[in-house]
């Protein structure tokens, strides 16, 4: 994953639910088709949660990964 | 059908799985339903919200954002209680006649002053629970209202419940939908709407 393609970022760590998906929506909506946006988070719902989000909106979660505390979801704009 | 023909006696399961593989086997192969790749179709979410309690409202509040970040066209009826969660939060007495005033003396409007269902505690119960979602860094209530309208969620007031509380538009938040009555809802849901009664 080339991180100088990842021209947006969401810092939702300590955000509990709805609110990384609320502002990972409100952060990709201005973005360009096929750009990429990183969404750090801390609560463990949201990697069950991106997965139905992705699912329902059309954008691509193209990458996942996690250190144990923090999730980092990398996500493709529709 | 090998099965059968080694077994005289006619096991009815063996000849039944028999029947199946046979039939599938024969059976051209259907097309898998064609939303295997896209995302799937949405339908419309119909929230109905009844309740003036603080943990009811907070769920409303909570699938109505979610619901809107997530792109799925979502309505929320406002009816009978639930209508005092979209009245003002400056608005102290509401009403026009003195029983519609005395039931705003008696339950303040507004979803930053809603009670608790249980150990509301004279209002010591939401402060609590407020304090605590803070802590969380979880959004309130009105917050999460501010979110939804946001991302496009519809409140639609009951016509009925304003008249009977004595409500006018203006008593309400701003960004509220032309009051509407059941057959509305019913209509919603006839065409399938997904609802949820809170």
């Amino acid at each position: 994953m080339d991180l100088l393609e990842i021209t947006t970022k969401v810092d939702a760590r300590g955000l509990s639910c709805p609110m990384p998906i609320v502002r990972t929506a409100q952060a990709i909506k201005p973005m360009a088709s096929g750009t990429l946006l990183e969404v750090l988070a801390t609560d463990p719902g949201s990697v069950k949660d991106f997965a139905a989000w992705c699912r329902s909106t059309g954008h691509i979660l193209v990458d996942q990964t996690s250190d144990g505390a923090v999730y980092r979801f990398v996500i493709r704009r529709k | 059908m090998t099965m059968t023909a080694e077994r005289p006696t006619l096991d009815p399961v063996a000849v039944a799985i028999a029947d199946v593989e046979g039939l599938t086997a024969a059976e051209p192969q259907l097309e898998p339903a064609q939303h295997s790749e896209e995302p799937s179709k949405l339908h419309d979410i119909l929230l109905i919200n009844y309740s003036g309690e603080l943990e009811k409202v907070w769920a409303t509040m909570l699938l109505a954002s979610t619901a809107g970040a997530m792109q799925v066209p979502c309505r929320v009826f406002v009816t009978f209680w639930g209508l005092q969660n979209f009245v003002k939060d400056e608005k102290r007495i509401t009403g026009r006649n003195w029983m519609q005033k005395m039931l705003a003396v008696m339950s303040r409007p507004g979803i930053s002053h809603r009670p608790l269902s249980k150990m509301n505690f004279m209002g010591m119960g939401p402060w609590m629970m407020g304090t605590l979602a803070r802590q969380q860094k979880n959004p309130s209530p009105r917050e999460l209202l501010v979110i939804a309208q946001e991302m496009g969620v519809e409140f639609i007031p009951c016509q009925m419940t304003m008249d009977m509380f004595g409500l006018t538009r203006d008593d309400l938040i701003e960004g509220m939908g032309e009051p509407v009555g059941a057959a509305t809802v019913i209509g919603l849901m006839s065409e399938g709407s997904a609802p949820l009664f809170i």
